[in-house]
Parts: C-alpha cells; sequence; structure tokens
C-alpha cells in the first residue's frame, strides 16, 4: 500500500516528509484518494510526483464532509523510538497528560475505551479500534458504531536526528459534538481543538524529555483585577483549568 | 511573604501574598538573600512587554538558600546557598544538550502564546511576563524554582552575596555580548559598547577579558561613562557629539569597530529625527521598539564585523538599515543569556580576581522601598547604577 512505500523509500528526502501528512487517509482511501487529488487538481504528472503527499492531504480534506474537524501536530522529542512508541502505547498513560481525556481502558489488543470532556464540560465517550498498528512506526485507530464522537486518526514515528530522537505525529479527524456550531463555540470558550492536540503532544513531549509537564498552577502573586478574574472564568485557557488536571498529572516514573 | 507585583505602567506595589509550594518533583524554593532590578525590568515598568497580569511578582536576579527540595532533586539540599539564572531550562531537550539554555522546549508553560508572536518559544524566564511562562519572580523573601537541579549554581566559599549575585543575570548577559564578538587575543581589536547600565559594563569588562585591545563606551550618563572609563574602555557622550558614526571611524582608524555590542534594547534614546518618528509609533502602539542604537550599531560595524545583541526586544522595530547590514557583510548574533553555560566559569572568573562584578551597585534598599526605586531607577536619579534589595532587611538608607 502507499503507505507502507512512503515509511520506507527515501526516508530523508523532502518527498517522504509531504508524504507523512494524514497517513490514515492512504490507509482508508489508498490510490483511490491520490487519483481524486489528482483529478481535481488536473495538474501534469511531473508537478504530482513532485508534491504527492500534499495533494493526499488536500484531497482528504476535501473529501471531508463539512462537519469534521482535522488537525495534525508534529514534535521532536529527544528519545528513542522504542521509548516513545511503547509509553503512548500504554493508552492508560495518556489521560495523564491529556487534559481532556479522563479515563482510557483497554478491553484487549485491538479495542479500547475511551472517555474524555468536550466544549461546556460535555461528557463524550467511544471505543477506539486499532485498524493498523507497526511497532515503533505507526497506530491507526477509528471509532467504533455508536460512538458519542466519531473520530479517526494516526499517531506516526519517526527515528531523527542520528537516532536519538523521535518525531512524533498526530493526526485525528472528527466530528465535533453539536456539529461545527460546536465547534466554533469551543474555540470562542478557548477550545480551539487545533490548541487542544499541539498542546497535549507539548506536554506529552515534556513529559517524556523532562519527566514533568511545566506549570505555574497555584503559584503565588498578588491581587488580580476583576477583569483578569472574570477572564479566567469565561476564558478556562487550553488546559490549566479543566478539570484540575495539572493536579492529576503524574511524573514519568510513576507511569512507566 | 512580601513580593513586589506588578499592577500596570509605572505601579510596583509590595504585597503581602502566599509562600510559594512545591508544585512539580523537580522543584526547590529559594529563601532569597539578596534580589536586585534589573534594566530590562523598566520594559515592564513602562508597560512595554505584552501578556503581564496584574499582581505578577516581578524580578529575576536573586539568590538565597534552598528551604525545601521536590524529590526528584538530586543535587541541592536544604541549607544550600545558590545564585539562581534568570532563564528555565529543563536540561534534557534538544536545545538544553546544545547549550542553548534559555531557547529550551520544555519550561514555557504558555509556549503557545510566545509561539504566535515570534514562531517558537523560548524558555521560561523568572518574572517576566506570561508569554515567556509568567514565572514568579524573585523580587520577593520566596521563590519556587523549577528544575532546581539544572539552573542552580551551588556556592561553596565565602563570598559575600554582593559579589556573586550578578551571575544570576547581568554578568553571564554581557560576558556572552563579548564572546559573542569573536574577540581574539593579540589582533589588536576592537568593540563598541552601546549603553552603559549595568549589562554594558560587564561586557567592557568581559570584551578585555577575552583580549580585545580598545573599548569605545557610549552613553548619556556621566556617572556610567565613569564606570566604563574606570573599567579601561573611551567613553563617548552621545549627547554631546554631532555625529558618532565618524568618531567612532576615527578612534578606528578609518574602519569602524571590529564589533559593536548594542546593550541598550528596545527602548534606546537619541536626538536624531529616526529617534523622534520611533517615540511616537511607540506611544502610538504601531511599534513596540525604539531600535536607536540598533540602527547606529549596523551602520557604525567596519565590513564583515559582528553585531551583538544582549539588548532586550519584545516585538517589531522598523527601518533597520538592512543595506548596510547586507552590503558590509555583517554578522548578527543575540538571544537571552544562555545562563548554564556561563555561570561556573565566569564564578571562577570572581575566584581567581579578574573581576568584582559588586563594582557596578550604587544603591542597597529593603523591599518596601522597591517601588520608589523603580522610578530612580527609570529616571536614572541620584547617580544610580544597579540596585541591591535585602528582602528582609527594615527600611535603611540608600
Amino acid at each position: 500500500m502507499n503507505n507502507q512505500n512512503s515509511q520506507h523509500n527515501g526516508r530523508n528526502g523532502q518527498r517522504s516528509r509531504l508524504s507523512r501528512v494524514e497517513p490514515w487517509a492512504s490507509y482508508l482511501g489508498g490510490g483511490a484518494l491520490t487519483a481524486l487529488g489528482i483529478s481535481r487538481k488536473s495538474l501534469g504528472g511531473a508537478a504530482i510526483a513532485a508534491a504527492g503527499g500534499f495533494l493526499i492531504y488536500r484531497a482528504a480534506q476535501q473529501r471531508r464532509g463539512p462537519q469534521q474537524v482535522h488537525v495534525q501536530k508534529t514534535f521532536t522529542i529527544m528519545k528513542q523510538v522504542n521509548e516513545v512508541y511503547s509509553f503512548w502505547h500504554k493508552f492508560e498513560n495518556l489521560p495523564h497528560i491529556m487534559t481532556h481525556l479522563e479515563n482510557v481502558r483497554s478491553i484487549d489488543n485491538r479495542y479500547s475505551h475511551w472517555k474524555a470532556r468536550g466544549p461546556m464540560n460535555m461528557s463524550i465517550e467511544w471505543d477506539a479500534e486499532i485498524i493498523d498498528e507497526r511497532e515503533n512506526e505507526f497506530i491507526v485507530w477509528r471509532s467504533c458504531a455508536g460512538s458519542d464522537i466519531e473520530n479517526r486518526g494516526s499517531v506516526q514515528f519517526f527515528s531523527a536526528l542520528n537516532g536519538e530522537a523521535t518525531e512524533i505525529s498526530v493526526a485525528i479527524d472528527y466530528d465535533p459534538p453539536a456539529g461545527k456550531a460546536g465547534a466554533l463555540f469551543a474555540r470562542v470558550f478557548g477550545e480551539d481543538p487545533e490548541q487542544q492536540v499541539r498542546e497535549d503532544l507539548r506536554a506529552f513531549k515534556a513529559l517524556m524529555e523532562a519527566g514533568e509537564v511545566p506549570t505555574i498552577e497555584g503559584q503565588p502573586h498578588g491581587r488580580r483585577s476583576a477583569l483578569v478574574r472574570a477572564a479566567k472564568i469565561a476564558y478556562p485557557g487550553s488546559k490549566k483549568k479543566s478539570q484540575g488536571a495539572s493536579q492529576q498529572r503524574r511524573p514519568l516514573e510513576s507511569l512507566a | 511573604m512580601k513580593a513586589v507585583c506588578w499592577f500596570g505602567r509605572h505601579d510596583m506595589r509590595v504585597e503581602t501574598v502566599d509562600d510559594p509550594k512545591i508544585l512539580n518533583p523537580r522543584d526547590c524554593i529559594i529563601k532569597v538573600t539578596r534580589t536586585a532590578i534589573c534594566g530590562s525590568d523598566l520594559h515592564l515598568y513602562n508597560g512595554y512587554i505584552p501578556t503581564m497580569e496584574q499582581g505578577d511578582i516581578v524580578g529575576h536576579e536573586f539568590m538565597g538558600e534552598v528551604m525545601e527540595v521536590g524529590r526528584e532533586v538530586k543535587k541541592l539540599k536544604v541549607g544550600d546557598r545558590v545564585v539562581v539564572p534568570f532563564t528555565i531550562a529543563c536540561g534534557n531537550c534538544f536545545f538544553c544538550k546544545q547549550q542553548l539554555w534559555s531557547n529550551c522546549d520544555n519550561t514555557n508553560p504558555n509556549a503557545y502564546l510566545a509561539e504566535a508572536l515570534m514562531g517558537q518559544s523560548p524558555s521560561g524566564l523568572f518574572g517576566y511576563s506570561h508569554m515567556t511562562g509568567g514565572y514568579a519572580g524573585g523580587q520577593a523573601q520566596y521563590v519556587r524554582v523549577p528544575f532546581a537541579d539544572v539552573g542552580p549554581l551551588k556556592i561553596e566559599n565565602g563570598f559575600t552575596d554582593e559579589q556573586v549575585l550578578f551571575l544570576s543575570d547581568v554578568f553571564p548577559t554581557g560576558y556572552m555580548a563579548a564572546e559573542n564578538c569573536d574577540i581574539k587575543p593579540g589582533r589588536g581589536q576592537s568593540v563598541a559598547v552601546w549603553g552603559c547600565g549595568p549589562v554594558g559594563l560587564f561586557a567592557i569588562k568581559s570584551a578585555f577579558l577575552l583580549g580585545a585591545e580598545q573599548v569605545i563606551a557610549i552613553d548619556r550618563f556621566p556617572e556610567r561613562l565613569h564606570l566604563a572609563e574606570e573599567a579601561g574602555a573611551e567613553a563617548l557622550n552621545y549627547s554631546e557629539i554631532p555625529d558618532l558614526i565618524e568618531v567612532l571611524k576615527e578612534l578606528t582608524g578609518g574602519r569602524g569597530p571590529d564589533a559593536c555590542i548594542e546593550a541598550v534594547g528596545m527602548e534606546g534614546h537619541g536626538a536624531s529625527i529616526d529617534a523622534i518618528v520611533d517615540e511616537v509609533k511607540q506611544a502610538m502602539k504601531v511599534e513596540t521598539g525604539r531600535p536607536i542604537a540598533l540602527r547606529q550599531a549596523i551602520q557604525a560595524c567596519r565590513k564583515g564585523g559582528v553585531v551583538s545583541v544582549p539588548g532586550v526586544y519584545g516585538g517589531f522595530v522598523d527601518t533597520i538599515p538592512m543595506g548596510a547590514f547586507m552590503n558590509k557583510a555583517l554578522t548578527m548574533r543575540t538571544g537571552q543569556t544562555h545562563m548554564m553555560k556561563y555561570m561556573k566559569p565566569l564564578l571562577d572568573h570572581i575566584e581567581k580576581g579578574d573581576i568584582d562584578p559588586s563594582f557596578i551597585i550604587s544603591h542597597r534598599v529593603g523591599i518596601e522601598e522597591v517601588p520608589e526605586m523603580y522610578d530612580v531607577w527609570l529616571k536614572k536619579q541620584d547617580h544610580v547604577t544597579k540596585i541591591v534589595i535585602d528582602p528582609w532587611a527594615d527600611r535603611k538608607a540608600a
């Protein structure tokens, strides 16, 4: 399949980086998606070869329904790929880092149950199915039928910097609760989905590298103005105020 | 405890606040024995640094005694005497591993704010706005210090606080500025330094330590120029000179200085047309800095030379003479100081007697006097060159 090719050919080339974009799309849609991209963009062969991965990405965006949210984020973590992969794959670890996740329970090797908090503190649950994985390379999942929130995504792990580091790349698509209006509402109240994924990944990186996630929650300060206090209630921020997540966060060694 | 808090432009207050607590396993708590007001604190005082909140505790130059350590702290123990660097670093990320400590990836809880402005986020800093982490600062009786094994430098000999306090910022900052100048001993190199505040003065001393033959100091305050002369520099009062660039050429055989250090930053002063335009733009918030010294440094620097910028900038500035910069093949080096790279070697210089950093101190005060001292510092009254605070002292004479 496409994805396997992109995993193995030309690791260092520009093209291989572009082809990392949205691997689940090439999984689910395969060559058909690429073809869709080609037909819609109607570009010449050489240009397509140069921009292949990007076309897959664009095509996938066009294919998405109007309600869907797409986020992709990449970070570099100064740990070897096997360490990063195995920590991530223990899904029960993730709620300690990702502030919107409350609880993850593995059912078996393939299925797991996820519970999260959405906008307006809405409780959201779903079962996830791993539809493909390769150790130290990638995990691709989708939600099962009957989920509160339909979602699918992938996380890819690339060994980088001579094996000393891992580039971790997460792509998630989901239908926001209450549709696009819900997503807009969430954004206005500081729950921008892109920011959520980015900040969760940033916290994951900090925990892997530094053993803790930086925080100032609970430090002293002088009297805050009424305006700042009101703003803190109205805009609870990206993560710090959400369900006391910083208290839940535990250092690396107690999770390993 | 008592702490100095920011409440807005020209409004610092001493407040009674909660004592800090350990929040993460690699934290420690320091009882502050000495702290200081930095030139860059004036950017906060003047309201030019965005993302400050009323009630934020300020201050980033401090030292003290370890009172409590988190369970993952291995090197420090209760009772140790330490100088704390103003930058916070994890010691494990891509940047820390390359000694780019002030660019640490894992110490700014508000990295997304800095990324929105700058593309990438620098490390967390003490007491310097929420964009750089919002960490409570050191003009207080106690401070929480994250990553206690990475930053704080243990002081194990009989030095007084005043002799080692400036290892927390201004001495390493001046030293890095001079190191960035590519000075090679015995080559007869010349360095010009804009701004003879604490950082500029340490840059002058450091340039000589590194082997510069000639250092030219530029300022307008006689007490600062006097200290610069005592450090061995040729002092120029720019307010009395019609054409600074020409004078610098004349002093350097027509070539211009081999390196120019801009130790002024975003609130430069001058009487030229561009300086007046900057004042107006900054007041109207269309520009966040007045890069007068930076323009002059680029203009004055010899072809192929280095412009080293320890001066602090927060946002955007206008009318940088890019034509001069490009056509003269200049190099610019800058950054918040990579503190952990410099603190120990500079302590060794103090030990050897190469330098006694306490020469810059002009004022010694208790914490209650700090708000009025900000005003003295801003207006450069009373021949002020550096204000040191004992946060436990009763009011005492300056």
